[in-house]
């Protein structure tokens, strides 16, 4: 089954529910098994908190407004994500080495752990950052 | 996310409920350390917890690191499976005091 969805959240912790509830939404419809399901549900909240904590890190109570989009093509998973943020740079974005133990840092991990590939593009005029988890499903 | 705390002795149990995300763990971290800073063995009991993510695991790392510090200890109980997924996908399922 090919799918589209798209939907904005306010660029706010509070978001993080709904963002999840739209996931498992767009995920019941194509059906997917639900440890599937819980990863990329992870893995797509994990991607939000990111823009929430670092793209408007000292930002307070902004009324912008990040995008997810969900699609499905040919079984492959794309899951973009499309923020106002600070622009990302990403070499600098890794994971701490999970042998030392301490809060934070995983986010990153558990999305390169759940999806086949993480990538920023930069192929956006009206947005900053441009986000793209895939997955073969 | 809504909790429950019991006493006994020199143990607090904390009942959690619900889904333990960045919006909740200011919160969670406010129940917690206080009683582990106060020397209390603290059980966290997550059966009704259907969601942690990684800010949730940070609370369960700080809780944890700060109970060694204090000189006392966090368990962590009656995990449900999709926790337990991401308590394993952290390997920290021999770090943490799992019951």
């Amino acid at each position: 089954m090919d799918i589209s969805e798209s939907k904005d959240f306010l660029v706010h912790s509070g978001s993080l529910k709904e963002v999840r509830t739209f996931s498992r939404e767009v995920f019941e419809k194509l059906k997917l098994n639900n440890d599937l399901k819980d990863e990329l549900v992870l893995a797509i909240a994990e991607a939000a908190q990111n823009i929430v904590k670092h793209g408007y890190k000292g930002v307070e109570d902004t009324k912008d407004h990040m995008q997810i989009k969900i699609s499905m093509k040919d079984n492959q998973l794309e899951i973009g994500f499309f923020d106002k943020g600070k622009p990302v740079v990403a070499e600098n974005i890794q994971h701490r080495n999970l042998d030392d133990i301490k809060p934070g840092g995983l986010g990153t991990f558990f999305i390169k752990q759940i999806m086949d590939d993480a990538v920023f593009k930069k192929d956006q005029q009206k947005w900053v950052n441009h986000l793209i988890l895939t997955k073969k499903i | 996310m809504s909790y429950k705390i019991t006493e006994e002795g020199n143990v607090a149990t904390i009942f959690l409920d619900g889904e333990i995300d960045m919006d909740v763990t200011e919160k969670a971290k406010e129940v917690i350390l206080p009683l582990v800073e106060a020397g209390k063995e603290v059980h966290l009991n997550l059966k009704d917890v259907s969601y942690m993510d990684s800010s949730g695991i940070s609370v369960l790392i700080e809780s944890h690191q700060k109970a060694l510090e204090t000189n006392t200890k966090v368990v962590v109980k009656e995990v449900s499976k999709s926790v337990l997924k991401v308590i394993m996908m952290a390997k920290l399922e021999q770090i943490l005091n799992l019951e």
